[in-house]
């Protein structure tokens, strides 16, 4: 696939507003009950409610770290808008957006008043309120202290073992580049080495567990996605994922799931509006 | 119910946020010594308990755990009590500024305290080497830029996460305890909600006991 990194079209989804379907649905269910147990006034108020349920997304749709967000929030079937920040323009470290995001990064996000940054506390948060909304929501958490801690420590595993070494090499193979900036092979190439190290200890892990956490899709395996994908498509890195039989068939499966793909789609579509 | 165990050298700054979190919720645990001299923590065995090589690794029961920031989830949750709430997690709005802090311990904080630990402590404790004093010079400037943030966080509430103690304050204690008895102590100093917050996060009985079995020896 060829890697896309225009900047995002800013026309926001206009054909897209008002048609959201799960309040339709909620008022037809209340029609059928006869008798239902809420009254047509609370009927309205909780189809009025969903629809207001729009999350917003201030990032740039190309980022890592806003992708894992909408990600999430696609998996969970939650509408959101992404207000586009120009990172080329440094609007992020303007104090407007400074005094939400006070590291001067993206994403933040706005859940009605409650806002929040730093996108795995982000995921976390939105697994916690929204699982469980309709049938075939998928468990992000874990069912059980058990799973959870399991789901909690591969998190971690991707921020601290993971990341650092995913991060240079995008950098400095994809990023750099496209910018004209002269880009530091040596540390791209070491940066390749310990991320091949710590993927053998995937590829292990793997071939005894088909996820990362166990037999389910969690946040553990969502968060590692936007930036694999980067070192896989845009760095020519791909052989080091490929060449692990495990880990290769692990990343063609997360990758297939729907959601990730209405992600990539809605990015390259330039839509600010999301609905499910 | 069998005291769990946790695998890690008694040096261990990451083992340590594991033992503040148990000693926090008065769970019981044994400390299993991880001897890093003689490779250890790359023997078989070990990897059994943490794939990585790392320590600390935490066995309770079947249960086999590693990071210890997702270790100390699982004890704060599991051994939860009124007087011991360190996550908030009956509250999402809590929570998720707990989630919040953690995140923000984990990539702005400890990224840049490590480095200045490694410099100031490791290099010449464990390897009898010297001090780079340019790699210490820019850490501390990104440290600073770090804790004017935190300065201002901690002038609208008590904690990092609110007005309650929560494990996103506890996680700073570990490397954050050998920086303030080094000469460069002094950036806490000039941030005054800052030095508040750390003095009172070091007068908790968690605090004296763990760091005292800590030794930068």
């Amino acid at each position: 696939m060829r890697c896309r990194h225009a900047q995002a079209n800013r026309s926001s989804d206009r054909s897209r507003k008002g048609t959201c379907k799960r309040s339709s649905r909620t008022g037809e269910d209340i029609k059928e009950a006869a008798g239902g147990i809420l009254s047509a006034q609370a009927a309205q108020k909780a189809s009025s409610e969903e629809i207001k349920m729009v999350v917003k997304v201030y990032g740039k749709a190309q980022a890592v770290c806003p992708q894992r967000v909408m990600h999430c929030l696609v998996e969970l079937g939650v509408p959101f808008e992404l207000v586009h920040i120009d990172i080329d323009a440094m609007e992020h470290k303007l104090p407007e957006f400074m005094s939400k995001q006070p590291f001067g990064q993206v994403p933040y996000i706005a859940d009605g008043d409650f806002e929040l940054f730093e996108s795995r506390a982000i995921v976390r948060y939105l697994a916690a309120k929204y699982s469980d909304r309709r049938h075939g929501t998928p468990n992000l958490l874990g069912r059980t202290p058990e799973e959870r801690a399991r789901v909690e420590q591969w998190m971690d595993v991707e921020a601290i073992n993971y990341n650092p070494w995913a991060f240079p090499v995008v950098l400095n193979l994809f990023v750099l580049p496209m910018h004209g900036v002269p880009e530091n092979k040596a540390e791209a190439a070491a940066a390749v080495e310990k991320l091949d190290q710590v993927l053998e200890v995937y590829e292990k892990h793997l071939s005894k567990s088909k996820y990362l956490a166990g037999d389910e899709f969690t946040l553990a395996d969502l968060t590692h996605i936007p930036a694999t994908r980067y070192v896989v498509e845009c760095c020519g890195m791909g052989r080091i994922f490929d060449e692990k039989k495990h880990v290769k068939a692990w990343w063609e499966d997360i990758t297939g799931r729907p959601a990730w793909k209405k992600v990539m789609s809605f990015v390259e579509s330039g839509a600010s509006n999301y609905y499910p | 119910m069998a005291p769990v165990k946790v695998y890690a050298p008694n040096m261990s700054t990451a083992a340590a946020r594991v033992l503040l979190c148990l000693e926090e919720v008065g769970a019981e645990y044994e400390q299993v010594p991880i001897n890093f001299a003689t490779g250890e923590h790359k023997s078989p065995a070990h990897l059994a308990r943490n794939p990585f090589g790392q320590v600390p690794a935490l066995e309770d029961g079947d249960l086999m755990l590693f990071e210890s920031r997702a270790i100390g989830r699982y004890v704060l949750r599991k051994f939860k009590s009124p007087g011991a709430d360190l996550l908030h997690e009956d509250n999402l709005a809590e929570s998720a500024m707990v989630n919040v802090w953690l995140e923000v311990e984990a990539q702005q904080y400890d990224k840049v305290m490590s480095l200045i630990f490694y410099q100031l402590i490791v290099i010449p404790v464990f390897y009898g080497g010297k001090t780079d004093e340019k790699v210490v010079a820019e850490n501390l400037e990104k440290l600073c830029k770090v804790l004017d943030v935190y300065e201002a966080r901690l002038s609208k509430s008590k904690y990092l996460a609110g007005d309650f103690l929560s494990f996103a304050d506890i996680s700073h204690i570990p490397l954050t305890h050998f920086f303030m008895s080094s000469p460069h102590a002094s950036v806490f100093d000039a941030r005054p909600h800052v030095k508040a917050w750390w003095e009172s996060l070091a007068s908790r009985p968690s605090y004296k006991k763990v760091t005292a079995a800590m030794s930068s020896k």
